[in-house]
């Protein structure tokens, strides 16, 4: 079980903006009107994207009354789910996947570029305030592992020297656009690349 | 090797294009309305004489859990349920449906839908296929402005609609009442069964949950016919698999292949070989995570199928193939997914709660070579304490990768248990305490 710590500087109130307000409701639609308690994971999400990243408690308690359940219901769903932060990340959210495939391919080494690069520990800003990272549990990508995810994009095929450019453009405020750090599309066997630019040029 | 024509997924590296417009010209949706003007009864039996089995790691037969849905609609309406959490350590097969053959999917849960009367289908993505799952939404948007979903979907007088709910980063939402659960807006911990879903699912009607591959297929077999996906493969075990093979190979790759292709002729001839050549094989984890590993000698000749693996004390899973090569500590490897479900166990039950932790702790001292040889035996009591001893099968997947290691590997287990155990060593600490409770970080 993971175990996750509320930040100890809350904010005293919580609302969605209008924009939000709109999206709640179209959210609400998508389940049954009796069944309203469906929509705190998605009502969760917009919180989270609204408040740079994380949940403060003050939202928890505006979705529970928004969603007529009580707050300990949604308390522990933003508890036991990982992907809700409960304490402030950086600007840059870097999750680091670093289960077996990832790991014989070479996530320890991102790791240890993430402890130089951005912080000795876990979930701390860096020293600029804008990153953060995290190891991770498998993020659905083994193909085209080690990979990361950057905020809501995946970088993949990574080596030392690709992270290491990732971070620095990350730690420097102009990020790299995620991608295939070796040119693969997908999940494609790489021969066929090969194959196909060598009828390119013949 | 699976001949290209037989191909499902034809876009499955997005060499075609993903829109709408691209997946008709690949017959999607062609003739839609006809499938479903067939009933029904057709379409189950259909399903049933290509002896689909379910792509979601369990294997079930996908037209015997179809008809287990009640015939008429009673007080509670049907739903239909996909699951596209895919989590599992090894699976990345389902995120490329998603992005290059969304239609198919579409199409499968249309079916499918009408199949077991369900007018609502919800699709339960995980969280961090956030922009899969944007993907999905616009594919699903241009579905409905063609009317291929909606009131009177595709012309056939049947209302369908499909939902996107995002998980959040929680394993344990891919099993099927953990994910039900989840989209009643709870903790994703699993339901006793029975009652099984399709009888009592979600908000308490009756739910056909499937995987994404499984009603993604469901299109391709009624059009061309049942008969055709039963020639594939081998009897029980039919039609075409995506495999995920990543880890030590020169070119890891998702491939679609015909069920009971030889897991030699994957490697080499899709993947590119093992780094290192075939004799640098150290063992392979042939169905995600969850599945125990085969050793060298079971990988120079085994197939890829249920059957053929269940034989071999292992499974076929989600089918992702994890190579590890002789450059790997087996035990680090092993330790690692151990980790995984210590960190992915829902905490409902206490021998999965609390045994993945003591699993993840004994492997974790093996690798650092701190492991007493009293260690071997305690591991594996805790997994046959795991076993058969939860609620859902997340207790096994969490056991049975570690009974493999135990079962092929004990060799180089007991290489790295060599120490006396602590209460051997400290007389002074009396021996009812926990030993990892002795050592400082875990204090």
């Amino acid at each position: 079980m993971s175990v996750k710590k509320i930040h100890d500087q809350q904010p005293d109130t919580f609302e969605f903006t209008k924009a939000n307000i709109t999206a709640a409701e179209a959210i609400l639609k998508k389940y049954p009107s009796d069944r309203k308690k469906s929509a705190v994971m998605a009502f969760l999400y917009l919180a989270q994207r609204q408040n740079q990243n994380w949940i403060p408690l003050a939202a928890m308690k505006y979705i529970a009354k928004y969603l007529e359940v009580p707050y300990i219901k949604v308390y522990e769903v933003a508890t036991f789910y990982t992907m809700y932060n409960l304490a402030p990340v950086g600007k840059y959210f870097i999750q680091v996947c670093t289960t077996t495939p990832c790991l014989i391919r070479g996530a320890d080494k991102i790791v240890e570029l993430c402890k130089n690069k951005i912080s000795k520990e876990e979930n701390t800003l860096s020293e600029n305030k804008l990153c953060s990272w995290l190891e991770v549990e498998c993020l659905g990508a083994c193909v085209n592992a080690p990979m990361i995810q950057i905020n809501d994009d995946y970088y993949e095929d990574l080596d030392e020297k690709s992270t290491t450019e990732i971070l620095d453009s990350l730690m420097a405020d102009k990020p790299l656009k995620s991608k295939s750090f070796r040119n693969r599309k997908s999940s494609e066997p790489e021969k066929i690349n090969e194959e196909l630019n060598e009828n390119k040029n013949a | 090797m699976l001949k290209e024509e037989d191909k499902i997924f034809k876009n499955l590296y997005n060499s075609l294009g993903w829109e709408i417009d691209q997946a008709v010209k690949r017959e999607d949706w062609s003739n839609t309305k006809e499938i479903l003007s067939k009933g029904r009864e057709w379409i189950i039996n259909e399903v049933k004489t290509s002896e689909l089995r379910g792509r979601g790691g369990a294997g079930f037969s996908t037209g015997l859990k179809w008809s287990f849905a009640p015939k008429e609609v009673g007080t509670r309406p049907h739903y239909l349920v996909i699951n596209a959490d895919e989590s599992e350590p090894g699976t990345c097969k389902d995120r490329d449906i998603i992005r290059f053959e969304p239609q198919k999917l579409i199409e499968g849960c249309l079916i499918a839908g009408y199949a077991v009367n369900a007018h609502v289908c919800y699709i339960y993505i995980r969280g961090e296929y956030y922009n899969e799952g944007a993907r999905l939404q616009e594919a699903i948007d241009q579905a409905y402005k063609k009317n291929f979903l909606g009131k009177n979907a595709c012309g056939s007088g049947w209302d369908f609609d499909i939902h996107i709910h995002f998980g959040a980063g929680a394993y344990i939402c891919g099993e099927e009442t953990a994910l039900l659960e989840s989209i009643e807006g709870n903790k994703g911990q699993p339901r006793l069964k029975p009652p099984f879903p399709a009888l009592v699912g979600l908000y308490g009607c009756p739910t056909i949950v499937n995987n994404v591959e499984t009603i993604a297929v469901v299109p391709t077999i009624l059009r061309r016919g049942g008969k055709w996906f039963a020639s594939l493969g081998r009897p029980k075990n039919t039609g075409t698999k995506i495999f995920c093979i990543s880890g030590n190979v020169n070119s890891p790759c998702n491939v679609e292949e015909e069920m009971g292709v030889s897991l030699k002729e994957l490697i080499e001839k899709h993947a590119g070989g093992v780094i290192g050549g075939w004799e640098n094989l150290q063992a392979v984890i042939p169905g995600g995570s969850s599945m125990p590993l085969l050793p060298k000698n079971i990988c120079d000749t085994i197939t890829m199928d249920f059957d053929s693996l269940i034989a071999n004390k292992s499974g076929l899973g989600t089918a992702g193939i994890v190579v590890i090569n002789k450059d790997q500590n087996i035990v680090k490897c092993m330790a690692r997914i151990a980790r995984f479900y210590k960190h992915e166990s829902c905490g409902q039950c206490t021998p999965c709660r609390e045994g993945s932790g003591w699993m993840f702790r004994i492997l974790d001292r093996a690798t650092k070579g701190e492991a007493t040889y009293a260690d071997i035996e305690l591991l594996e009591s805790v997994t046959k304490q795991i076993e058969g001893h939860t609620i859902c099968a997340f207790g096994e997947g969490s056991a049975w990768p570690v009974q493999g290691l135990l079962r092929h590997f004990r060799k180089e287990l007991e290489k790295k248990c060599i120490g006396e155990p602590v209460f051997k060593q400290r007389k002074d600490i009396p021996y009812l305490v926990d030993q990892h409770l002795l050592e400082s970080e875990n204090a």
